[in-house]
């Protein structure tokens, strides 16, 4: 995720990229310069509060929002500067499954006519029953019955809607899937069923999936590797086994001593790092890292310098200048961290 | 206008069919329909059928609406005179339909100068008294039925792309629109599979309530004399000549008048009743009311 060139496996990649939208209040940095590579077969989770710019990357995939730098490669073809005729074609390469089925899915068109309408758009279907029967193999695929196709959203519950959604995304067989925040509105156990399924289908189909969440539990179960973002920026990047039991960043630290344990002794027992303050505003980031303002183990250092990403181990990376011992020091006197 | 079995229109039906003025407004428009299509077969006389010796009768079981000056069946004219109005109101509807969608959807989807500059010229022609402009545009064109139903069609464009532009950057914004973006479909296709069938109701209602304003903009076009040409029969030119014999045969002018009056009342009750129904929070509140009584 440094500067490592295209691999061979790479089925996206984000150089540098940042996305800057003007306000009446000021340039907004949405995203400041995130470089990452998904590879192909792997589910890469990225990770970060609202406002970090999660979302903004993964819309950056489709060129949803438009770059203000960087550069944009998929499926080893830089799609930076495509027009928006050819961006057409991009999109089947990259599908999207979207945080709030219900908001969607038109509701005016049957569940069939939205899942068709990626056959329809880039002509995968040769005829009407060719596209019907389709529709069937991709309901069947998300576990709906295909009677369900005659339907519109509003019949459906909240899990199936977003059955529709990936089976959606699913159509135009992507390379990759971009999933932004899949399970954030659904209930609990519906959350469950949404992840196994999505888990079983990229066992069964060698799907690639970029995973957008806040729900660390869902990053840690769904993702082979996992990114985390704070104010435009990958703080820290490796597999969930790395950040969750050696996280190298300060802000990493304490998004996880935030995450409840479900045994009521070891809850009690844990330090929890209280973050002092809001995020800052993304119109005037802090100078030097991003984080000082709130890391319990900022130092005069931390202003001045503006920390990259560096390799703690293998595949870890985290940018902080004093990474890994920052959070050490952050567990060895906790207290620290909660006078605001 | 996305239709295949859609529950919302079935519920608008059904809710409709519980509104009596609604009903009513219906039964009218369908009488007002049965008389523009067989009026010619169903009326009692000829329309241009002269007979001096039954000038300006008053009403009567033979003549109900009387006769007038020349002693001509007024029952029969008003009956298919209706042919005139229906005929107007389609097509000049239908012009500012047409062209009132297609601008207001363009400058609402792509907003930026295009909106701008369509926009304010659909103000420049809004900002117009309507009978004025028709007046200026007959003018030009010179007077009879088509130009009339093109006046009139030019006339109401403006507002359907108001409608329109409303209701499509309401729409453009929804997730749906970015979910269609994101499958690779392009903006025609958004426009009409998406936002177009989104922006349905409002349009519905629109279109039932011009029907009743472009009637009674042709009535006035025939009435000045810009409409349609004697002696082809149309209540507002039937207005107009009766006028000079308001004193002595009242029902010259009264059979017109009344039937542009119920058939533009009929357009409004209808009109209305769609607003209320298609309204979703308006849907609520009836349903509501039912609930709760």
């Amino acid at each position: 995720m440094t500067g490592e060139s295209v691999a061979t496996d790479a089925v996206a990649e984000l150089t540098d990229l940042a996305v800057w939208f003007p306000t009446p209040a000021g340039m907004v940095h949405a995203v400041d310069g995130v470089s990452l590579t998904v590879r192909r077969g792997e589910t890469l989770g990225l990770v970060g509060e609202s406002g970090s710019g999660k979302s903004t990357t993964g819309l950056a995939l489709l060129r949803l929002v438009e770059p203000t730098a960087g550069t944009v490669q998929v499926a080893g073809q830089d799609v930076t500067r495509w027009s928006r005729r050819r961006l057409r074609r991009l999109r089947r390469r990259v599908a999207m499954v979207f945080q709030d089925p219900q908001a969607s899915l038109d509701p005016r068109h049957t569940v069939g006519a939205s899942i068709a309408e990626p056959l329809a758009v880039h002509r995968l279907a040769a005829s009407g029953t060719a596209r019907r029967d389709r529709v069937a193999e991709l309901l069947d695929l998300v576990g709906l019955r295909r009677d369900l196709a005659e339907r519109h959203p509003h019949e459906l519950s909240g899990g199936q809607r977003q059955r529709v959604g990936i089976a959606r995304a699913l159509a135009g067989e992507p390379d990759l899937i971009v999933l932004d925040e899949p399970i954030a509105s659904l209930d609990l156990s519906v959350q469950a069923q949404i992840m196994n399924l999505l888990r079983g289908l990229q066992r069964e189909l060698g799907l690639t999936y970029l995973f957008i969440a806040h729900d660390l539990a869902a990053v840690e179960h769904m993702s082979d590797r996992v990114a985390v973002m704070y104010l435009g920026r990958i703080v820290e990047s490796g597999t969930p086994a790395q950040i969750w039991r050696e996280p190298a960043h300060p802000y990493t630290a304490a998004l996880l001593s935030a995450v409840p344990v479900a045994d009521p002794p070891v809850q009690r027992s844990r330090q929890r790092i209280i973050l002092a303050g809001d995020v800052p505003s993304p119109i005037d980031p802090p100078t030097g890292c991003r984080f000082r303002t709130r890391c319990p183990q900022a130092r005069p250092d931390c202003a001045q310098t503006d920390p990259v990403l560096v390799e703690i181990s293998s595949g870890h990376q985290a940018a902080c200048l004093f990474a890994g011992g920052a959070v050490r020091a952050m567990r060895a006197q906790p207290t620290n961290a909660s006078s605001p | 206008m996305s239709g295949n079995g859609d529950s919302t229109s079935r519920r608008a039906l059904v809710a409709l069919g519980r509104d009596p003025l609604a009903v009513t407004g219906g039964v009218v428009l369908a009488l007002l329909v049965v008389a523009g299509l067989a009026g010619s077969w169903l009326a009692p006389a000829g329309i241009n059928e002269v007979d001096v010796d039954r000038m300006l009768q008053p009403p009567s079981w033979a003549h109900p609406f009387g006769t007038d000056e020349l002693g001509r069946d007024v029952f029969s004219r008003v009956l298919v005179a209706a042919r005139v109005s229906l005929q107007v109101g389609a097509v000049s509807v239908g012009i500012a339909l047409l062209a009132g969608v297609t601008l207001g959807l363009f400058a609402g989807y792509y907003q930026g100068w295009l909106d701008n500059v369509l926009m304010r010229c659909m103000d420049v022609l809004f900002a117009f008294p309507v009978l004025l402009l028709a007046v200026a545009i007959v003018a030009v064109l010179g007077p009879g039925l088509s130009t009339a139903m093109v006046a009139i069609g030019v006339v109401y464009t403006p507002i359907f792309a108001r409608v329109t532009r409303a209701g499509v950057l309401s729409v453009r914004e929804q997730v749906f629109v970015r979910a269609a973006v994101a499958t690779g479909a392009s903006d025609l296709r958004i426009m009409r599979r998406h936002v177009l069938p989104n922006i349905a109701a409002p349009l519905i209602v629109q279109t039932s309530l011009s029907l009743a304003f472009a009637i009674l903009s042709e009535a006035a076009l025939s009435f000045l004399g810009l409409g349609v040409q004697p002696p082809e029969p149309a209540w507002g030119r039937m207005l107009y000549d009766g006028r000079g014999f308001i004193t002595d045969a009242w029902w010259l002018g009264f059979f017109p008048g009344a039937a542009i009056f119920l058939t533009v009342l009929a357009f409004n009750l209808v009109g209305d009743a769609l607003r209320d129904v298609l309204d979703p929070r308006q849907l609520t509140v009836s349903e509501a009311r039912r609930n709760a009584g």
